[in-house]
């Protein structure tokens, strides 16, 4: 353990984040990680295209897709980097986002944009341009899925879709939150042949209609099986070339090792830690390879997962935290190979990132409900504090059982300021997971993903579907349905803003607008759910998620034990705070009138400064702890949950809300004008459940109160951002401050918090640019203040500081 | 219904005694000291901040005044204060925010359902309420004493800010629901405290010695200050008086002199006396905080 803690001492000295890593393999391996640029892979596609060329009609469709994985992995390029210890990549190298053609088969425009494009770009080689034109757009061009969807969608689908009133998830990507359970970890491939075995021998042909699809979709698995050990088998003969013709005996006794590990998985279950890491790792590359799901494949609870081989080989003395650590950073640095594949069009605006969402949820409860946290734990809070990558996005689970000391490390690690480790509310999480039908011990044992979407790891398919955005359901009642930025009549003609002669008759016409645009894309997901279990079969998925191999069903058919659509709601704060404006001035105080607000929101409010003042600084706000706004939230909260929730899907499942927006509540802004609030046309709408920029000024007790109004445990999670400087939870006191919020938040079931921490360049910001920085709370003598409240030389003063406090 | 002038709650306050609290700025006080960095504290009534520096002379104020403070004179904008009744009106509608009201009525009750908002925030990191000013202790008993009680009775710790200058009958009826109170001592000569503070000390020590006898639980702090008491001679005085009065005060904050509150002052037509007023160097604290330690008060610390 000494060791582990110097390396980690080592952290706050390291300035150049580019140097990062305990030792000289993991910053060698970290710095091709994150000097490489993105590129793309056709590797892929091009036996794909082979495959679908030489066998489709031949063989039924999920062994179709199945013999794509199994061809890809018999045949790919493999990457054995220099001192690595965890082996596969998805393409031919770091940094390599292989493509999925069937789902989405991009233009030769698409690949110059990916390539020129100043964020999320990806390198693409002259090469590529010909193997696009010559063998993949042929082939693809009308039988992708994403030409499927847009065929099947009514016209006011299109309309909607394209006015930026909802997104659609499964238009590039395949449905996806995947998320593994324990058995990624404790089963070999060749087990789950025979479980497939079993599955197929009880197969009913005498009674079972749906015989024949079983036995087509479980021989469609035992081929995905075979294909990840393949996969092995070829690295494994990889490790003893290398190993003989190492001259290091430090690195030949390692690949050895490797060579030895590889003899065990992916066929058999792992035996060691070691074993395990890679063993899910391969895992990783067969769900991410086979189709494109949204969010990879996350490990789940990994700490929980690993500690059993952890405990074993420390006891054997064949580990020690030093080494340990090691191959988790190794893993850390895998992750960051991956970008996201390739996104284009509205699915790149509501996830403009390269980050592909692995999660981790260190801590929480075991599926006894008992306290989780253990060595483990904390090896990866170290790893987390060492690494700083937005990649694996890595966070903690906290539960009232849980440790001070667990929560305090984390809030360590937090403080520094650069968003990770998050916080998930396990007790909560249980109690959502409840409401949503699941065993209790799957609830314990599930977790947070994506960024904050709930779901029974291991068990459960819950998908995403689309960012719903709700301030512009607002802005449609308020203009008689027609979008006020393209003249176009969007929504229903339910009357304009002067018409509504009570607050409660805006609100009736607002339910109806919402649900007229709910039906839409409900009616939407049905096509698309439908096109995704018919055509898109995911064997391999469907191996390592329970339920789908006993009951012979595809993931994406509803073979999982449960099955869940979600639709995110985006801008609760934008919408509360535009309905308490109207409520506020207009109907309860008469300070002015609607005709006089929407003038001013028409001309974006230029030429109506105090009408601005009034709405925008005089009026009460969600995010302070104030029943007249909260109230409102929870009216129209309740509204959205109740209009969606517990609605059929078509492979057997619910739908349920999540509240959370990625990068989509800028995509939603920009396509919303003026609103009553005084949020100006095109600018973002708030994020999350957290307040309208720079709305809370009553502080984060006050912030964390008004968000625990909402029923959090009547969702499938809530997105939550508080942000500090570094002085204001500087010290032990700082320190124990945070953790007591926390703990505050989390009593009051609160889902998700998750911090920034304010460095000097952004302070800088807040002093040219006060207004929107009015929730920044800084230390500043004796006493914390807002930075807005202190004068400019003050404010000069605590810039100087604050770079010291990070020494 | 009796009320108390509030000029602010300040919620997530973790420099004003244990853990987070919600402090609680009374307004209106005895003593006008000549560092105090919250003038807008020291009058009883309602007062309105006038920036005269942001004001743009737009006259959008004008109409909304309904007793005629506000006119423009050759294109500016000038202020009565002696009209303002304190309403507050024109700060709803002045965009260049120049004008914001320091001051709000509560009733006792109003305040306890404030307080209480932030209950679990105050469980969680055993914080509660801190009662400040202003001068807490110069409200009226008939608001402090249910005020008090009510917090007690919620079972939420009660902290008061207190510069000990009130008669110790008004201490002596909120003693039971009191768990600490944060005990200023500025001066020990009974005149450098009336030049600096406008009072005498007399009976700030007399109380202070009451409440020690009654056995109250007493945080000493001591406004440090470079130029009227940030010198040796004085902490050294400090200790005599309490380890002769058999006084132990839990802890014993020492608090270093800021000017930030130096620009509130012309908002609000005062003068401030920033030339001779001066920030005590850490090295000096540190000695002070020291000479605090060795005579036995473990407890000493620089800051709240």
């Amino acid at each position: 353990m000494e060791e582990v803690k110097n390396a980690c001492a080592c952290d706050a000295k390291i300035e150049n984040d580019s140097d990062r890593g305990m030792n000289a393999r993991i910053k060698m391996l970290r710095k091709i990680s994150h000097t490489t640029e993105p590129h793309i892979d056709l590797e892929r596609a091009q036996i794909e295209t082979e495959v679908y060329k030489k066998y489709e009609g031949s063989v039924s469709l999920p062994v179709l897709r199945s013999m794509v994985l199994k061809e890809y992995f018999s045949r790919k390029t493999l990457y054995f980097g220099d001192g690595e210890l965890i082996l596969g990549e998805k393409g031919r190298d770091p940094q390599c986002s292989p493509t999925f053609p069937e789902l989405c088969c991009h233009t030769l425009e698409d690949m110059r944009n990916m390539d020129a494009r100043s964020l999320v770009y990806f390198r693409v080689r002259e090469e590529d341009y010909k193997i696009q034109e010559e063998e993949i757009i042929p082939y693809w061009k009308d039988r992708a899925v994403r030409e499927k969807i847009i065929a099947h969608m009514t016209p006011e689908w299109k309309q909607a879709y394209a006015a930026g009133m909802f997104t659609e998830f499964m238009e590039q990507r395949g449905p996806g939150h995947t998320a593994g359970g324990g058995q990624i970890f404790t089963t070999g491939y060749n087990e789950y042949k025979a479980q497939i075995k079993e599955a197929m021998d009880k197969l009913d042909y005498l009674k079972d209609p749906e015989a024949y699809d079983k036995l087509e979709e479980l021989k469609a698995m035992d081929i995905a099986c075979d294909a990840v050990i393949i996969l092995g088998e070829r690295y494994h003969k990889l490790c003893v070339e290398k190993a003989a013709a190492e001259t290091d005996p430090v690195r030949k006794a390692e690949l050895e090792q490797m060579a030895k590990n590889l003899e065990v998985i992916p066929a058999n279950k792992p035996q060691t830690y070691w074993q395990a890491i890679q063993q899910y790792w391969f895992t990783h590359l067969a769900v991410t390879t086979e189709l494109n799901p949204w969010d990879a494949l996350t490990p789940g609870r990994l700490d929980q997962h690993l500690y059993p081989y952890y405990k074993v080989d420390v006891e054997n003395g064949i580990l020690d935290d030093y080494k340990a650590l090691e191959l988790l950073e190794c893993l850390w640095v895998k992750f960051y190979n991956q970008p996201a594949p390739v996104k284009v069009g509205i699915t790149l605006k509501e996830s403009s990132t390269y980050t592909d969402f692995a999660n981790i949820n260190t801590g929480g409860v075991d599926a006894e409900g008992h306290d989780a946290v253990n060595p483990v734990s904390y090896l990866i809070l170290d790893c987390m504090d060492e690494m700083k990558q937005v990649q694996p996005n890595s966070n903690v689970q906290i539960s009232r059982k849980n440790p001070d000391k667990f929560l305090l490390r984390a809030c360590e690690v937090a403080r520094k300021g650069w968003g990770q480790p998050a916080f998930y509310n396990s007790d909560e999480i249980v109690q959502e997971l409840l409401n949503a039908g699941k065993s209790l011990a799957d609830a314990r044992m599930g977790g947070s993903s994506g960024c904050v979407e709930t779901g029974a790891w291991g068990n459960e398919a819950y998908i995403l579907t689309g960012y719903f955005n709700i301030p512009k359901v607002l802005q449609l009642t308020l203009y008689n349905g027609v979008d006020q930025l393209t003249g176009e009549q969007l929504g229903l003609a339910l009357g304009n803003a002067e018409d509504y002669k009570t607050y409660d008759e805006l609100f009736a016409a607002f339910k109806k607008q919402l649900e007229y645009f709910v039906d839409i894309k409900i009616r939407g997901n049905n096509m698309i759910e439908q096109i995704y279990a018919k055509e898109m079969p995911a064997p391999c998925l469907s191996v390592v998620t329970n339920d789908c191999i006993s009951k012979g069903k595809d993931y994406n058919a509803g073979g999982s034990r449960y099955n869940t659509r979600y639709i995110q709601g985006v801008g609760i704060g934008t919408v509360t705070d535009s309905l308490t404006a109207i409520k506020y001035n207009v109907y309860d105080n008469k300070k002015i009138t609607m005709a006089e607000l929407i003038k001013a929101m028409d001309g974006n409010f230029e030429n109506d400064p105090q009408i601005y003042h009034l709405v925008h600084d005089k009026t009460p706000k969600f995010g302070n702890d104030d029943d007249y706004a909260d109230d409102i939230m929870k009216t129209v909260f309740e509204l959205y949950r109740d209009t969606i929730d517990g609605r059929p899907t078509m492979c057997g499942g619910q739908y349920h809300v999540d509240m959370l927006p990625t990068t989509c509540h800028v995509y939603f802004g920009d396509v919303l004008g003026a609103t009553p609030n005084g949020r100006l046309a095109h600018k973002p709408l708030s994020e999350g459940i957290s307040p309208e920029k720079g709305a809370d000024t009553n502080g984060p007790t006050a912030v964390i109160k008004s968000m625990a109004k909402m029923d959090h445990c009547s969702t499938g999670g809530t997105l939550l951002n508080q942000k500090f400087t570094p002085k204001a939870l500087a010290g032990e006191t700082g320190l124990k401050n945070l953790g007591a919020l926390i703990r505050s938040y989390f009593a009051m079931d609160g889902h998700h918090i998750q911090f920034n921490v304010i460095d000097r360049q952004t302070l800088l910001d807040a002093q040219a640019h006060p207004e929107e920085y009015k929730d920044l709370i800084v230390r500043v003598a004796g006493y914390s203040d807002y930075f807005r409240n202190l004068d400019k030389a003050l404010q000069d003063e605590i810039i100087y500081r604050t770079e010291q406090s990070f020494d | 219904m009796k009320t108390a002038v509030v000029t602010n709650i300040q919620r997530y306050s973790t420099h004003d005694g244990d853990g987070v609290r919600t402090t609680i700025f009374f307004k209106g006080c005895p003593l006008s000291c000549r560092w105090c960095h919250n003038p807008e504290s020291q009058d009883f009534r309602k007062e309105l901040f006038f920036y005269d520096n942001k004001c743009k002379n737009c006259g959008g104020c004008i109409p909304r005044c309904p007793s005629g403070a506000n006119v423009l004179e050759e294109g500016k904008l000038c202020f009565d204060r002696s009209k303002c009744t304190g309403c507050g009106n024109c700060t709803d509608w002045c965009i260049y925010e120049a004008r914001e009201l320091a001051g709000k009525d509560y009733t006792a009750e109003q305040l306890v359902k404030e307080a209480k908002k932030d209950r679990i925030f105050y469980e969680q990191s055993g914080g509660g309420v801190t009662l400040s000013g202003g001068e807490v202790m110069s409200q009226d008993i008939e608001i402090l004493e249910p005020l008090c009680r009510g917090l007690h009775r919620e079972g939420l710790s009660v902290f008061i800010d207190t510069c000990g200058f009130a008669p110790y009958e008004k201490y002596e009826k909120i003693l039971p629901y009191v768990d600490t109170f944060l005990y200023d001592i500025k001066a020990m000569d009974s005149a450098v405290h009336k030049e600096w503070t406008g009072v005498d000390n007399a009976l700030i020590l007399e109380n202070l010695k009451k409440l020690s006898a009654a056995g109250a639980n007493i945080y000493i702090r001591i406004p440090t200050i470079g130029g009227v008491n940030a010198n040796e001679g004085f902490m050294q005085q400090v200790i005599a008086f309490l380890t002769e009065n058999n006084i132990h005060p839990a802890q014993v904050n020492l608090l270093p002199y800021h000017n930030y509150g130096r620009n509130k002052y012309a908002s609000l037509a005062k003068e401030y006396d920033d030339a001779s007023m001066q920030v005590p160097s850490d090295e000096q604290m540190e000695q002070f905080k020291n000479m605090f330690i060795n005579s036995g008060f473990t407890k000493t610390n620089i800051g709240g």
